[in-house]
């Protein structure tokens, strides 16, 4: 046996609400992420991550809240970001009970934060998010931009140089999103999960287009069974919709020889 | 002392006590006991106090060693004394490296040397059976392999726990008696020790959903 692939389910939080619909089963209220989180960690979830795309200030002490509240419940590893700008930030966040904090366009302007929350909590609590974009829909030869601000400013940053940086300056997991791909539910970019995952060291998590279960497989396949070979499958809507649950991801992808962890345990104690 | 604090979480200014201290809560309440018989202090006078002792910690050998040795070593002599009394501790990833008696990490640092051996580096380049490459930190959900049926009754049988590390303890031939359990990765490593009341842990339980909790209720039966 080895170290398991990884599930992650991704809860979007504005306000201190998820936002993106969460319509499992056994949920009075959907819209509370300590709930949603709750579950999740219930149904076998191997860490959740919470993306908050607040921007206002006073948000920023209704998240703090939540992850307090959820660290209380959750007993997988918790990831949050968005809008993590300062080192004060971060402090904030992990006093709350994240375990790790996932940074974006602030490690693009600042890549000295990168060095400086690494030093300080050691690479496992930084996972540095790459938003990439393909230079040409078509061919992925051409390679893939680096954008931040949800997607609004073009950095001019090469996607697999940055990856590279950003591994060099201790990110302890590089969050790879597909913009093209994401929300669209056609599986990921896999040219671009394996072009990041030979470029880097640490973790890659696979994330943006995941539809099917064989989506989620393919991300963490090794590259020599045609998988892109991230160590995590980050999923949304997959799994909010309700259609698959997390047991039946991880019996699929250990249909298909990934190891996966097993949540029973098996003995009572 | 009637507000005494039965299980005293170490805080040697290492890491997330708090996700130790709410997972021990958890486990105490899922057995029908007390959530406040735990508290995290740096105070010597409580830890020679307490009925338990759990050791958490993540980072860096040579600071949590540094932080025991501090001061006189009154956290050191502390923890010595609650041991050689075979009184119930727990030691989850520095809180195990650290029982060793010394770490490729911090070359002249010295841990509490209470097994002979010490604490080396994951190689890099390491490969699985598929040919995939193996990472360093190890980092994820991993199975640990109990050596015998006494490591079963509180290691589970291959649970999955959650690790985090770059570095695992290797104890030395004379001291091979400890070993509880072991994991893959690259190579087979010790990722448990125990003796008598003692019993450390490479991986985090409380972030070991489950299992974990379920590791954590066992130990605080042991906890009058």
């Amino acid at each position: 046996m080895t170290v398991a692939r990884r599930l992650i389910p991704c809860l979007d939080v504005k306000n201190g609400r998820v936002v993106k619909g969460v319509r499992f089963v056994g949920l009075r209220d959907a819209g509370d992420p300590v709930d949603c989180a709750r579950a999740y960690d219930r149904a076998g979830a191997d860490e959740i991550t919470f993306l908050d795309i607040t921007a206002s200030h006073e948000a920023r002490d209704i998240l703090l809240d939540v992850v307090e509240r959820t660290a209380n419940e959750v007993f997988v590893p918790l990831t949050v970001g968005g809008g993590i700008r300062t080192r004060e930030d971060v402090d904030a966040i992990l006093r709350a009970g994240a375990d790790k904090v996932s940074v974006n366009s602030s490690a693009v302007t600042h890549p000295a934060l990168i060095e400086a929350v690494a030093g300080a909590y050691g690479r496992q609590a930084l996972v540095v998010a790459i938003d990439a974009r393909r230079r040409d829909p078509n061919d992925a030869s051409a390679g893939w931009g680096v954008f931040t601000h949800g997607g609004r400013v073009d950095t001019g940053l090469d996607a697999l140089s940055w990856a590279r940086e950003v591994d060099a300056r201790g990110a302890g997991e590089i969050l790879l999103t597909s913009m093209d791909r994401d929300g669209t539910g056609l599986g990921y970019d896999l040219e671009l999960v394996r072009a990041v995952v030979e470029a880097v060291g640490c973790p890659v998590i696979a994330s943006g287009g995941v539809g099917t279960l064989e989506h989620l497989a393919l991300g963490v396949l090794p590259l020599s069974e045609g998988g892109g070979g991230a160590d995590a499958a980050l999923a949304a809507t997959i799994f909010h919709d309700g259609h698959f649950t997390l047991g039946q991801a991880r019996d699929y992808l250990r249909s298909r020889g990934v190891v996966v962890r097993d949540d029973a345990t098996p003995e009572d104690r | 002392m009637s507000d005494r604090a039965a299980i005293v979480v170490v805080d040697v200014g290492l890491g997330n006590l708090r996700s130790v201290e709410r997972a021990l809560r958890a486990a105490l309440v899922a057995d029908g006991r007390s959530p406040e018989m735990v508290r995290c202090t740096n105070d010597p006078g409580e830890l020679r106090e307490a009925a338990a002792l759990v050791m958490p910690g993540q980072g860096a050998f040579g600071d949590c060693a540094t932080a025991l040795h501090r001061h006189g070593g009154a956290l050191a002599k502390a923890v010595g004394e609650h041991l050689a009394a075979d009184r119930p501790y727990l030691g989850i990833c520095l809180g195990l490296q650290v029982l060793f008696e010394s770490s490729e990490e911090a070359g002249g640092a010295h841990g509490l040397g209470v097994f002979e051996g010490s604490v080396r580096r994951f190689r890099d380049g390491m490969t699985d059976a598929r040919g995939a490459r193996l990472k360093v930190p190890h980092m994820g959900w991993n199975q640990v392999i109990p050596r015998d049926d006494a490591a079963a009754a509180w290691l589970g049988r291959s649970h999955w726990y959650y690790f985090v590390h770059s570095y695992y303890v290797v104890p030395s031939t004379s001291s091979s008696g400890c070993i509880a359990g072991e994991t893959e990765h690259g190579d087979r490593f010790v990722s448990a020790v125990s003796r008598g009341r003692l019993w450390a842990v490479q991986f985090h339980p409380e972030k070991s959903q489950s299992a974990g909790i379920g590791l954590l209720r066992s130990f605080v039966r042991g906890v009058p």
